[in-house]
């Protein structure tokens, strides 16, 4: 038996700051750097001394891959290269090595220009960084060394977001980063084949969640939004610049057109304009509708959508606005929420999941007075709206991945202990698997068979193969196949004896028993023979029984009759000595008659 | 392993490779040259043409032949819809396919007539960019033929084909030609198309593996490794070394095959290409700058890109950036959009471009800046009021049969300002023109042809090092228009060559001698292996086979199944299971040991004798015989004495090796 083991160093029974580390046939690879959002001091990036306390990463780590660009998921990318020193290869798509560096230049800023912090990496970090990404297409197998090899799949998550599958040997991982398995507006559903790995590490956001159809959710959205713009209230949309903001503002588009509304809906400056370039250029990686129509008309040249300025926060009127970043933690979307946030008639909406230490996850647990570093507070009365719109698999979109793969163990990463606890029961029992869910610096050790290659001598099995054939069809037949295994400078061959001999330069000895029975007989020898071949043809039923010249043979023993025509005939089995047992018993049978009737 | 040949044109190919049992189709290439015998279909009537005279055999007068064939300049055109000579149907049945690999768009226009009522039930693998670019061309091909319907199919002439000028006579089998497909029944055949990514690993039916890998010739255009577990065989069609807008080719698994197919090389093997895109734009600035029109015949997608490009920069330089490039096909606006979202198959340069973001292709700023016009079709809404002179038009088709093209030669040919420039080369451009002459329009023909030249192909053929190489025959004598170019052909000096032709099956020999299977670890651990010589060991096993879509596992024998029914009974001593002991006895039987070990046994009164071939042993007292020689020890004794036979057998086998 042999061993995968999972550490991780962050998403460990917790969302955000996703890194993994898998050790698979001597290889250790590093699953997503990501950051966590909720934290400004050093929690924030993954702990790496953990793995190793010190010398370089770069000898300890084969390969780093970040499933999609989700700071949560490749935030810490620069630091692990520019600051740690990690030197060896890095994997993501072709989408997510063209947008994760604006998303970490745009939280740089934030995070240097905004709060001050000065130990973070710089712009010239993030691109000397991603000039040592190699960006990898779907289901391309990708030999990273002579052993290990890599394979995307769809993951429908965000726009390039993947699920890896790690090969080394027989062994295998898939990790499936963020996923959805439902297509929405823009994006495609997640897809994997029968790959039937080892282990599978899926993440668990929604672990406990069965959602209602995604119509409804875009109802419910709409008529939220509506409600509020029609008592001339202000729409406040936290959204990261890229991913969920394309679906909403799809959404919003095609709404705004079909009901000819003249409210205005802005998306704030920046981002907005290169990020739908971006998807408009990588389109093939969004869903088949999209794909099919966009000669005709892009998805993401939005006509009722307009770039935001500052200066509207202060407009009075009803107004939409989507601005970064999602979980109300910095930036203008927070800047924003601090001025609407005491006005009842105003709404905001939390389109996804916000992590711990948020003000997103303040309000949406309820809190009705926010406190900012600077002793500012700020009360909350305007209306507070969750709608799940992350693209992540609930409960039954993660039972269905399973269902997909038929992965031999699972493990949940990206998710709370309570649900994760919850699901893991579920997987255990519908699917008789072992579950995990690690904790954060938890090692988790998981043992898999592993499967022995070996050559075959084509003439064994060919041989096997007509002796297989040659008997009537039965299912329950079990085939059999000896020889000799030939171990030769590590390889392994199966052939026959003669040709294993000949192989490793020996000659065999051959033992050989011949014994003499003697039987009463009045008849010639050959009528002698003909009776002994019938009755071991009665006899022994299901062997290979024939006569030849006078001699039986009983698979390789060899039964002879010599004699003249008088009573005593003298019979002679003869057999090597691996028949020794069926050569035995034959010379028992012919002892025990005497004489042959 | 056989390889059937079913096309004439090594661009245009077509094979079938029967690899362990599995039917492979390589690639499904329609030659439109037979379309060249054709009268052009001019989208408005022409009189020029509806007014060549008639053409008759001498001598002959055959009335059902009336009206069939038009001569034009002394040569002799079939007046009907064009037909197109497909793969030969009469050496595979294509039912029986299992898979069609395609290469790249411009080797898949037979593709509807193979998979259409024919009850083929395989599956088609291309790569997105051959799929999406692929379905541009049929689709425009099929619109070109139904925008200008013929009534009659000429048949006739078929059969007085030995009556008829060349080179109408030498047609192949024109009564195998078939008239093109329906919209309905392409849309159908790219239906089967399963998309693959470069370097996927594609299983078929568990026997083998298949790899699409970059060729660089064009958007998605591929190259695929075939291996079973022991053989590779490596179908290289239509690849390029040269830098243009595709992934560039890649040539590190075409490595070390047992057979390399090699096809689709250049088709203007002494034209540069650099040369002639230099050539064209001078001979398009030249025309422009007397006033004249430039007609670039052309596909919807290809090196038209890369003319795009350089045209307009060039014509920027020359300080004619006001000139309007008109670009006309059913499918322009696809083809533009399409190559400008394909970055993951693009060379390095234009694939950095959309991580910026921006578009690959300057095409799309071209049309934003009106620099570069796109029209569906001539009578387009817009094309007559935008349509400006002097200008460069781009449009089908390259045979001048068919399509937009047709119009403009009709209408620009008797004008020696204006110029029409070859650069696709699949067909020879003077018979592309002949219906038209006599044509005072200058010609100029420019063929760009990116895939591999002979030189280049030969560079490759040393570095990929393959055991067997299979070319077609045209490759291995030099082109019949360059008859003493010797270094025109494929090097078959230092290698193993097969030529293979249309009709032509050969048999690739590749002896197999091992096939993989997996070994249960339950099993191995209880492999008990005796070392032999240093460093090889040996273990006899019986173990069970289980197969599974042609992958075999060998797993320990379950000890309830019955090998063979009732074969249990036999055995004697129930607890010894016996085949997973049994073991083979080795080496020369040392025969002081032998003698020794007997007497320690009992046995004192062997009577040892030499003779030519090793020692008889008389055992007196018990009448027993051993006979031993170098390779073999054989026991005669009577049934009775089992005590002492088992005795001989044990110590026997302590004094032989065994494993
Ligand atoms: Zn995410």
């Amino acid at each position: 038996m042999s061993e995968i083991r999972v550490i991780p160093l962050g998403a460990g029974q917790d969302v955000g700051r996703s890194c993994i580390i898998v050790q698979i046939g001597g290889k250790n690879i590093m699953l997503d750097c990501g950051m966590h959002m909720g934290y400004n001091d050093e929690r924030r990036f993954p702990d790496l001394s953990f793995i190793v306390a010190e010398g370089p990463l770069t000898s300890f780590i084969d390969c780093v891959i970040i499933s999609h660009f989700h700071l949560d998921h490749c935030g810490a990318l620069p630091y692990l290269t520019e600051m740690v020193g990690y030197s060896g290869p890095i994997y993501m798509t072709h989408p997510t090595k063209a947008i994760a560096p604006i998303l970490l230049e745009d939280m740089r800023r934030i995070a240097v220009e905004k709060k001050g912090d000065g130990n973070f990496f710089t712009s010239q970090m993030i691109k000397d960084c991603m000039k040592k990404v190699t960006a990898v297409t779907l289901h391309q197998s990708l030999m990273v060394d002579n052993q290990l090899e890599i394979k995307a799949y769809y993951a429908g998550h965000v726009l390039g977001a993947a699920m890896f599958k790690i090969t080394v040997g027989s062994q295998s991982v898939v990790y499936t980063g963020d996923y959805n398995m439902t297509p929405d507006r823009h994006l495609g559903a997640a897809w994997i084949d029968k790959c039937r790995p080892d282990l599978l590490i899926t993440e668990s956001t929604y672990a406990t969640t069965i959602r209602d159809s995604k119509r409804c959710r875009e109802r419910d959205f709409l008529k939220k939004v509506t409600e509020c713009i029609d008592r001339g209230g202000k729409v406040l949309i936290p959204v990261f610049a890229l991913g969920r903001a394309q679906e909403l503002c799809i959404l919003l588009d095609t709404h705004w057109e079909r009901m000819n509304l003249k409210t205005p809906v802005y998306f704030a400056v920046g981002l907005t304009e290169k990020a739908n370039n971006y998807y408009k250029m990588f389109i093939t990686w969004t869903n088949q509708n999209v794909k099919k129509t966009f000669v005709q008309r892009n998805m993401f040249d939005f006509k009722h959508i307009k770039p935001f300025d500052k200066s509207y926060i202060d407009n009075p009127g009803a107004m939409v606005v989507l601005a970064p970043p999602g979980m109300l933690h910095a930036g203008l979307s927070l800047q924003i929420f601090k001025k609407w946030a005491p006005n009842e008639s105003n709404m905001v909406i939390m389109p996804g999941f916000c992590v711990v230490g948020t003000v997103g996850h303040k309000i949406l647990n309820g809190a009705k007075q926010i406190e900012f570093e600077s002793r500012q507070t700020v009360e909350v009365k305007m209306s507070v709206e969750y709608m799940s719109f992350s693209a992540h698999a609930d409960a039954k979109g993660i039972m269905q991945l399973i269902q997909y793969c038929e992965p031999k163990n699972v493990l949940l990463v990206h998710g709370e202990a309570e649900k994760m606890e919850f699901l893991k029961e579920k997987i255990k029992q519908e699917f008789d698997l072992d579950c995990y869910m690690p904790a954060n610096g938890e090692t988790c050790t998981i043992t898999t068979p592993y499967r022995i290659p070996i050559d075959v001598s084509l003439s064994l099995l060919k041989a096997e193969n007509s002796k297989y054939n040659a008997q009537p069809p039965n299912p329950k037949n079990a085939r059999v196949i000896h020889g000799v295994l030939v171990v030769k400078d590590s390889s392994l061959c199966l052939m026959d004896v003669d040709e294993a001999c000949k192989e490793a330069g020996i000659n065999r000895h051959i033992i050989r028993f011949t014994s003499t029975v003697r039987l009463e007989d009045p008849s010639p020898p050959s009528k002698t023979a003909e009776k002994l071949y019938k009755l071991f043809k009665e006899k022994l039923v299901g062997w290979n029984v024939g006569l030849t010249d006078g001699s039986i043979s009983i698979e390789s023993v060899l039964v002879k009759v010599e004699g003249s025509e008088d009573e005593q005939k003298n019979v002679y089995v003869s057999w090597t000595n691996q028949d020794e047992e069926l050569g035995s018993s034959i010379l028992e049978i012919l002892q025990s008659m005497g004489h042959v009737s | 392993m056989r390889l059937y040949c079913l096309s004439s044109h090594p661009n245009k190919p077509c094979y079938v490779l029967r690899f362990k049992e599995i039917v492979m189709m390589l690639d499904c290439g329609l030659s439109a040259q037979t379309a060249l015998n054709f009268l052009p279909l001019p989208l408005v009537p022409s009189s020029r043409l509806a007014n060549l005279p008639a053409w008759m055999p001498q001598d002959t007068v055959d009335i059902q032949l009336e009206g069939e064939l038009k001569e034009c300049m002394g040569r002799v055109f079939v007046d009907s819809a064009p037909e197109f000579c497909p793969p030969l149907t009469n050496m595979i049945d294509f039912s029986e396919i299992d898979v069609i690999l395609i290469s790249n768009y411009s080797s898949m226009l037979a593709l509807p007539f193979i998979t259409e009522n024919t009850g083929f039930r395989g599956v088609v693998y291309a790569t997105e960019p051959t799929l999406q670019i692929g379905r541009l061309f049929l689709e425009e091909l099929v619109e070109y033929i139904e925008q200008t319907p013929k009534r009659n199919q000429a048949k006739f002439w078929k059969d007085i084909l030995h009556l008829l000028p060349s080179p109408l006579c030498d047609s192949f089998k024109p009564k195998t030609w078939r008239l093109l497909y329906k919209l309905s029944e392409v849309q159908s055949s790219l239906s089967r198309i399963k998309v693959v990514g470069y370097d996927e690993k594609l299983d078929v039916y568990g026997a083998l593996k298949v790899t699409a890998v970059s060729s660089g010739y064009c958007l998605g255009s591929s190259n695929w490794v075939i291996s079973s577990d022991y053989e590779k065989v490596a179908y290289v069609s239509g690849s390029s070394t040269l830098t243009t807008h595709p992934r560039p080719m890649d040539q590190t698994v075409l490595r070390n095959s047992n057979v390399l197919i090699l096809t689709g090389l250049t088709q203007t093997p002494t034209a540069n290409p650099d040369t002639m895109l230099g050539e064209l734009c001078m001979a398009v600035a030249m025309t422009l700058r007397a006033n004249g029109n430039v007609l670039i015949p052309c596909y919807p997608s290809g090196v038209v890109y890369d003319l795009f490009e350089c045209l307009s920069s060039h014509l920027d330089n020359s300080s004619l950036s006001t000139i309007p490039m008109f670009f006309i096909s059913p499918v322009a606006d696809m083809s533009l959009g399409y190559s400008n979202i394909l970055a993951e198959w693009l060379s390095n340069t234009k694939q950095n471009k959309v991580y910026l973001p921006e578009e690959p292709f300057p095409h799309g700023y071209l049309v934003k800046t009106g620099r570069l016009k796109h029209y569906k079709r001539i009578y387009s809404d817009g094309f007559s009021t935008d349509f400006r002179q002097p200008c460069v038009v781009f449009c089908g088709h390259p045979s001048l049969r068919f399509g937009d093209a047709v119009h403009f030669i009709e209408q620009w040919g008797n004008n020696p300002l204006h110029t029409v420039i070859f650069t696709e080369p699949d067909f020879p451009y003077l018979e592309a023109l002949a219906p038209y002459q006599p044509l005072t329009m200058k010609s100029v023909h420019c063929p760009i042809d990116t895939s591999l030249n002979f030189t280049q192909a030969n560079k490759l053929i040393r570095e990929l090092k393959p055991s067997t190489l299979v070319v077609p025959q045209s490759y291995t004598i030099p082109p019949p228009n360059h008859a003493h170019r010797s270094e025109l052909v494929i090097d078959q000096e230092s290698r193993y060559v097969i030529s293979i032709q249309r009709g032509e099956v050969v048999s690739l020999a590749v002896k197999r001698q091992m096939a993989k299977v997996s070994l249960c670890p339950t099993l191995a651990d209880r492999i008990n292996c005796s070392e032999v010589r240093s460093g090889i060991c040996l273990a006899t096993i019986t173990a069970g086979l289980y197969v599974k879509d042609n992958q075999h596992k060998i797993l320990e024998l379950p000890d309830e199944t019955p090998v063979v029914p009732k074969k249990r009974r036999l055995s004697k001593s129930e607890g010894e299971s016996s085949s997973n002991s049994m073991r083979y006895e080795w080496g020369i039987l040392d025969m002081d040991l032998f003698i020794r070990k007997l007497k320690q046994e009992g046995i004192s009164d062997a009577k040892v004798e030499q003779n030519n071939s090793g020692y008889i042993i008389h055992l007196q007292e018990e009448d027993t015989l051993i006979q031993v020689e170098e390779k073999s020890t054989h026991i005669y004794c009577e049934a009775a004495d089992t005590q002492l036979r088992l005795k001989l057998r044990n110590i026997l086998m302590q004094c032989l090796s065994s494993f």
